[in-house]
């Protein structure tokens, strides 16, 4: 692998840039494979380098129907935090915080983790006792959160509107400083990288269309380009997992739903952290590029089309002009959706599946990305050992039979 | 200053009006019907930017919306300031003010050129292969630096004065553009009587006439134009912007109603937000010309030649008096024809192809007009104003032969790449693309929605074809005006001119903006970025603010050229909305402030607020927490009213509570299987408790239906839940039981609820009560109709205090006048009004729940320790398979128990967590959480709900409640009901 550095572009910029090396190859299917990993998004390709990295399984390969990162990786809003309740949660997503610390130099691809802190905030008696559940909860888990009284909030965020009279005025806020952003695209792309040189076969244009069962064990997948034979395959295919797990006979607890966010043009840096409303129903950040980046909430109806309705994004932009009245006049350059897979107790699925050698990784639902690391660490051991890591076990398939559900929605609950 | 390239006549100004305005606080005039950008190239003036990256210095390139460089912040000093708008299209006014942005100190001298010097280690992306060392470093440097260096404009920081509208809208076809094709479509739609709307967002009708001299199709103009004004199903639209084009013919507009003017007179919005179904689409948004890739081709005075021949005679302004002309097409002779006969001397037209033929190009030879054909423009020169290019002669093998002698000296470079066909919206909306080999472009193939396309959008470069086919579109019928078109001959797309100069500085800009060059891509695809989405992301090219318009072919059709594959097999960009960047405040219209969202009020609200009330959030309603007297905090008040409801009585708005008639002769068996209990012997006249759980066993709603008869049920649900609630029920009985015949309406705003609660209660109530409320007629958990103050209402008996209560439901119109009665008579009995506060810490202390409070969605009925409720005998309901889950029956769940703190007057954090041990050690197991927590007068002492991993076996040991501080409490585990143990003061 060709080493990036200032060094290496000083260098590069004599010979005007015709020097550089392809990233990740382009190579052909091979007839068959140790592993193959459905879904060339973040998680997928994370799971693969990891899988050759730290499990030494490089006879793999990475099936993606379309181009690396083009799903839920490379639509996403990309604030990261770990301040989740319930130990499980936390201990994943804090799992995979400590890894983007250092995933930069670990990938050798700058993928600009940013802990400018994310700040939720509390607009009812509802919301201050829920985050206060959480500060307590994640201080004892040693978990970063605090806090902060309105006025702390607005001097951590300053457009913030903390008016007393405005409709929802904000009571306080909970902080986790070491959450943050980071760079969707060169996520992907630093995994791919990464995987690449470890000798993962990164296969684009190539559509998952069947699997192949003998009895309970799995032996291979039809692809656009031709059958594959392997004997483990991962399944990390977001908001499309309840198609591709079909294909294997396996019914998900999954629903898919449009998810959709949208950037301002790009100006000066106005706005420090990443804030989140869940009562008022809008985040927002602002990228390295300038723009404003805001997410929304999902749709309420069921879709595997990236598009939704627009009068969510009229919602959402209510609810960011209510929080931050000085944005009325920015405007909207783009707007996008993309599909996101939820559970029913709104955490991740990160698992062994009744089809021996079929793993699964999904349920990320509106909030994935900043488990990437972790999420793909852990799930490449599970696949590599045919048994979870143990921040992993208790995300099982299983749990919607028992009854051990994680439910972190129902920790945010609702309203009373 | 003088107006220097301004003509003496033409133009479609106003030369009675001057408008002066300032540029970087320099005063200029221009005429009205003048943009910003054209009143500054009548004054010379092309520089009025910094690019991106490489903050190279900028003119316009275009005329219209689709311009990527000549961005500018508008601020009139009062709020009103609006970041990256095109100078194309900011109509002037006296007193504009407006700035050039992303440079320091000023336009001229601006310290980021010093990117462009050291830009040979800026290529594209390299930001993901550096600033990773030392570590610490991106968060304290790298990153704070990009980041001031990004951006464009300044955000607003002062609050928006103006306002924004919006308009829902239906038609039978919506048509946008107006130009000839949209015009004829318009037309004859209108005549045929369709409700029409007709948008365009220029400020007349015309499209492309305007940007013409004076024309044989100038009187049609006018008559259609004023025949559409005539027809009152048709809507015109001017200034207008179709910007995006969603599902089902569902297409938003933004229409700019004040900015245009500089007046705020506080009454007209400042844009309006049309949201427009139509039945069918004709989108006639015409072509959008190509720039050249060429060395040099970002300096001022670079631009496109159709722009040129805009500023010409749309505002009879001269872009320069010696223009180059290169091109790759016929269409950029008439920019040298129109500007030679405007008294300019063309320095050249410099045609790639080795031999150009037809009309137009014969009435250039005939004018002397120098033509290098076979040649191209590998260079330009000059700092801020191109002042000079360099040509030379390419062969069909794309090669360069040879550099022709000296620069040419031009003050001005025309170019055109040939024309884009505007199908931005048309593939937003879904339709597929085709990539025509003729035009060299991506042409409408296949329609997904109600829409066709019409002129040039379609490909068709003709005006006769354009007004025929828009006809077509809009039905046909109507008599066209006869035009002849200049035939023109083929193209010939060289998308990345080379060039003879060497080193790193020239550089041939794709996307101008951001400063993406032909270079970048190359990076990209030797790099292995293969996909088109790849490309874009890796280099940004496309996702400026100009979203690609004038780019987004080139980058295409370079890539494939470096990928040696064929244009149409790296596919096309996605084309995202909006079509131009859209106004927040513009999508939200007059959804702010207090209607951001409706705030409800109880029909005694306005009670509360002349009594002191302090107000809290709950749902979309405004709930009374408690009633301060002077000089009383939260707490001074919530402990009188607190003990003043057990001591005497007390009286709260419970008017929120949600509310369902439920009817049919189904209707007690659909409750029987909604609730856990059992509800097929509820007899008329009585009331029950229930609990509502979700399929998966865990709590869902819970409160007390009425029977009013056999086939008449009044449900109350939580506050914050009724929506829900109403939601769930209609789902199940349309969806799962659509055999059982019920039927559901919410009647929350119906009725107005007021509950008085204490041992002096029945005291204060039955005088005003015609009817006898005694426990024998009115016994708990029975209800009846009575008149309440001379009002017909129902009375509850149902109590969430433990006191005896009876609810009070009157129609809401008679609400506010019946619950002064009960004050005025209260006072006998010293009644006092509470809250929600108090609420909460009466029924703690009774060890009530409340849903959302205690339970989060995770807690079964058996945790809260609600066995009574789950009926043991029901074959079936919601949640009893849930609850047979092998979790939700484990031993050691969470489950509800009351909690005192060794320090009485220690009062716990709601959401703090309990664990076994007393040592802090991090991470440290948690075995719960406090639910509830108050400091109570009634029990003299704090106390406090939980939930509590096996708590229910817990009951008399010591817990810890670690605290923010690193101290920890101690406490000890009890039942939940601290006060009125046995419970008999309900009945009395
Ligand atoms: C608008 C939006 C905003 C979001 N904001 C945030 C946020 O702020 N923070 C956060 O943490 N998360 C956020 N998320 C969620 C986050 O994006 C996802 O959880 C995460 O990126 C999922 O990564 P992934 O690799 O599992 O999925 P993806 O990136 O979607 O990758 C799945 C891949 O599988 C491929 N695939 C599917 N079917 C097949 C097949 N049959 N054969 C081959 N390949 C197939 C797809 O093409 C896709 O590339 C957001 C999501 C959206 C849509």
């Amino acid at each position: 692998m060709q080493r990036y550095s200032i060094v290496s572009i000083a260098r590069n910029a004599l010979t005007g840039h015709r020097n550089w090396q392809r990233a990740w190859r382009s190579p052909e299917p091979k007839p068959s494979y140790d592993a193959v990993i459905i879904g060339g998004g973040g998680h997928g390709l994370g799971t693969a380098y990891y899988l050759a990295k730290e499990h030494g399984l490089t006879n793999i390969a990475v099936l993606e129907k379309g181009w690396l990162g083009g799903g839920n990786t490379g639509r996403n809003t990309t604030i990261i935090r770990s301040n989740y309740l319930y130990d499980e949660s936390a201990a994943l997503y804090d799992h995979a915080v400590k890894l983007w610390e250092g995933l930069s130099q670990e990938l050798n691809y700058n993928t600009m983790y940013s802990p400018r802190g994310v700040m939720m905030l509390a607009h009812n008696v509802h919301d201050v006792q829920v985050f206060k559940r959480h500060i307590y909860a994640n201080r004892l888990n040693g978990v970063d959160n605090e806090w902060l009284t309105p006025e702390q909030a607005k001097a951590y965020c300053p457009p913030l509107d903390i008016r007393r009279d405005a409709r929802y005025p904000v009571m306080g806020a909970a902080l986790q400083r070491r959450g943050g952003t980071a760079r969707h695209d060169a996520v992907a792309w630093g995994y791919a990288r990464g995987a690449d040189a470890l000798g993962v076969d990164i296969i684009q244009n190539c559509e998952v269309t069947g699997i192949r069962r003998d009895g309970d064990k799995v032996i291979g997948v039809e692809t656009m380009r031709g059958y594959i034979q392997a004997p483990k395959v991962g399944v990390v295919a977001a908001g499309n997992t309840t198609v591709v797990m079909d294909m294997a006979g396996v019914r998900m607890p999954l629903e898919s739903y449009p998810l959709q966010a949208l950037v301002s043009e790009p100006v000066k840096p106005v706005f420090p952290c990443v804030v989140m409303s869940n009562t008022v129903h809008a985040y927002i950040s602002q990228s390295d590029k300038g723009e404003l980046v805001i997410g929304a909430g999902t749709d309420q109806f069921t879709s595997y089309s990236q598009r939704g309705g627009f009068h969510i994004i009229e919602h959402t932009l209510e609810a960011i002009l209510e929080l931050f009245p000085v944005f009325s006049r920015m405007r909207m350059l783009r707007q996008w959706g993309g599909i996101v897979d939820v559970t029913p107790d709104r955490s991740p699925i990160l698992a062994k599946t009744p089809v021996r050698g079929l793993y699964v990784n999904c349920g990320w639902g509106t909030g994935g990305f900043k488990a990437t690391p972790g999420s793909a660490h852990t799930f490449a051991h599970t696949i590599a050992r045919d048994e979870p890591h143990p921040i992993n076990a208790p995300f099982t398939l299983e749990r919607f039979r028992t009854g051990r559900l994680i439910d972190e929605a129902a920790a945010a609950a609702v309203a009373h | 200053m003088t107006q220097s390239h301004r003509l003496a006549s033409g133009g479609r100004i106003d030369r009675s009006k001057a408008v002066r305005f300032t540029f970087d606080g320099h005063s200029f005039d221009g005429f009205a019907g003048d943009t910003l950008a054209s009143a500054l190239l009548a004054h010379g003036v092309h520089l009025m930017g910094r690019s991106f990256k490489y903050h190279r210095p900028r003119g316009p390139i275009a005329a219209g919306s689709e311009e990527p460089n000549a961005l500018i912040q508008l601020d009139d000093g009062n709020g009103r300031t609006d970041p990256n708008t095109r100078a194309t299209v900011i109509e002037l006014f006296a007193g504009l003010r407006a700035e050039s942005q992303n440079r320091w100190p000023s336009l001229e001298r601006d310290v980021g050129v010093i990117n462009d010097l050291f830009s040979p280690m800026f290529p594209a992306a390299f930001y993901y292969k550096t600033f990773m060392w030392p570590k610490s470093w991106w968060e304290s440097v790298y990153e704070p630096f990009i980041r001031a260096a990004a951006g464009l404009g300044h955000a607003p920081t002062m609050a928006d004065p103006d306002r924004y509208a919006h308009r829902h809208a239906h038609c039978d076809l919506l048509v946008v553009g107006a130009g000839p094709a949209g015009l004829a479509a318009a037309l004859a739609a209108g005549r045929k009587g369709g409700r029409v709307i007709l948008v365009d967002e220029n400020n007349a009708l015309g499209g492309s006439l305007l940007n013409d001299a004076d024309g044989p199709l100038e009187a049609w103009l006018a008559e259609v134009s004023s025949e559409l004004a005539g027809l009152d199903h048709v809507t015109v639209l001017t200034r207008t912007t179709l910007t995006a084009y969603y599902d089902h013919n569902y297409l938003t507009a933004l229409e700019r109603i004040t900015d245009h003017t500089g007046l705020v007179d506080g009454k007209s919005p400042r844009q309006r937000l049309w949201r427009i179904r139509a039945g069918r689409v004709v989108l006639a948004t015409g072509a959008i010309e190509r720039t050249l890739v060429f060395a040099g081709n970002d300096r001022p005075g670079v631009m496109l030649a159709s722009a040129a021949r805009t500023y010409l005679h749309r505002y009879a302004v001269l872009v320069g008096r010696t223009p180059l002309i290169f091109t790759n097409n016929d269409s950029a002779y008439r920019a040298a024809l129109d500007m030679r006969a405007a008294g300019t001397s063309i320095a050249a037209i410099v045609d790639i192809r080795s031999n150009p033929q037809g009309a137009l190009i014969d009435a250039a030879r005939g004018d002397g007009i120098r033509i290098h054909t076979g040649s191209v423009v590998v260079g330009t020169d000059g700092r801020h104003r191109v002042h000079q290019a360099s040509i030379a002669r390419i062969g069909a093998d794309g090669r360069l032969s040879e550099t022709l002698g000296r620069p040419l000296a031009c003050d001005c470079v025309l170019m055109s790449g040939g024309w884009n066909p505007n199908v931005s919206l048309f593939s937003q909306g879904r339709g597929r693309l085709r990539f025509d080999d003729a035009l060299a472009a991506f042409v409408p193939d296949r329609a997904m929605q109600a829409v066709e396309c019409a002129g040039a959008c379609a490909g068709t470069m003709t005006t006769a074809g354009a007004l025929s086919e828009g006809a077509e579109a809009g039905g046909g019928g109507i008599d066209l005006p006869a035009v002849e078109d200049i035939v023109e001959g083929p193209l010939q797309p060289v998308w990345a001119v080379p060039s003879d100069r060497t080193g790193s500085r020239p550089k041939a800009f794709v996307d101008f903006q951001n400063d993406v060059t032909a270079k970048d891509l190359g990076i990209a695809v030797r790099e292995g970025m293969v996909s088109i989405e790849h490309v874009k992301r890796f280099t940004t090219t496309g996702m400026a603010t100009d979203q690609g318009k004038t780019s987004n072919v080139n980058a295409l059709a370079i890539v494939a050229g470096q990928l040696d594959a064929a244009i149409p097999a790296v596919g096309t960009t996605t084309f995202r909305p909006p079509y131009t960047p859209q106004t927040f405040g513009a999508i939200v219209g007059s959804g702010r402030g207090r209607l951001f969202d409706p705030v409800r009020k109880t029909p005694m609200h306005g009670w509360a607020e002349a009594n002191g009330a302090v107000f809290e959030d709950v749902g979309n309603w405004k709930r009374a927490r408690y009633f301060p007297r002077p000089g009383e905090d939260m707490h001074g008040a919530v402990q009188r009213e607190c003990m003043q409801v057990r001591e005497t009585c007390g009286l709260m708005d419970a008017s929120t509570l949600g509310k369902i008639d439920i009817q049919g002769k189904d209707a007690r068996e659909f409750l029987n299987r909604v609730y856990t209990n059992a509800w097929m012997k509820l007899a008329p006249g009585k009331c029950r408790y229930g609990l509502m759980l979700r399929d998966d066993g865990f709590v869902f709603d819970d409160g007390v239906t009425a029977c009013i008869a056999d086939d008449h049920f009044h449900m109350t649900t939580t506050t914050g839940g009724a929506p829900r609630v109403l939601a769930w029920l209609e789902d199940l009985s349309q969806t799962e039981w659509p055999d059982l015949e019920v039927y559901f309406t919410s009647v929350t705003e119906q009725w107005a609820t007021m509950t008085i609660s204490g041992p002096n209660a029945r005291e204060v109530l039955a005088p005003l009560v015609s009817e006898d409320i005694s426990t024998d007629a009115l016994p708990h958990m029975a209800w009846m109709e009575a008149t309440v103050a001379g009002v017909k209402g129902r009375i509850f008996r149902i109590s969430f205090t433990g006191e005896v209560s009876f609810e009070v439901n009157v129609p809401a119109g008679y609400g506010q006048s019946v619950w002064e009665a009960i004050v005025e008579r209260g006072k006998v009995r010293e009644l006092c009004v509470y809250g929600t506060e108090t609420m909460h810490v009466l029924r703690a202390e009774k060890g009530y729940i409340i849903v959302g409070q205690e339970t989060d969605g995770t807690a079964t009925p058996f945790d809260l320790g609600m066995d009574w409720i789950v009926s043991a005998k029901k074959p079936d309901f919601i949640g009893k398979r849930g609850l047979e889950r092998p979790d939700l029956k484990a031993a050691d769940r969470k489950q509800l128990v009351g909690l005192l703190t060794k320090d009485p007057d220690m009062v716990l954090e709601e959401g703090a967590q309990v664990t076994a041990s007393d040592r802090i050690t991090i991470p440290m197991p948690m075995i719960g959480h406090v639910t509830s927590s108050y400091m109570s007068s009634n029990c003299g002492r704090s106390i406090a709900l939980a939930m509590v991993r096996g708590g229910h076996a817990l009951n008399g040991r010591t817990l810890h409640v670690p605290q923010l501080d690193g101290s920890v409490v101690d406490v000890t585990v009890t039942g939940t009901v601290f006060f009125d143990i046995e419970g008999a003061r309900i009945h009395g």
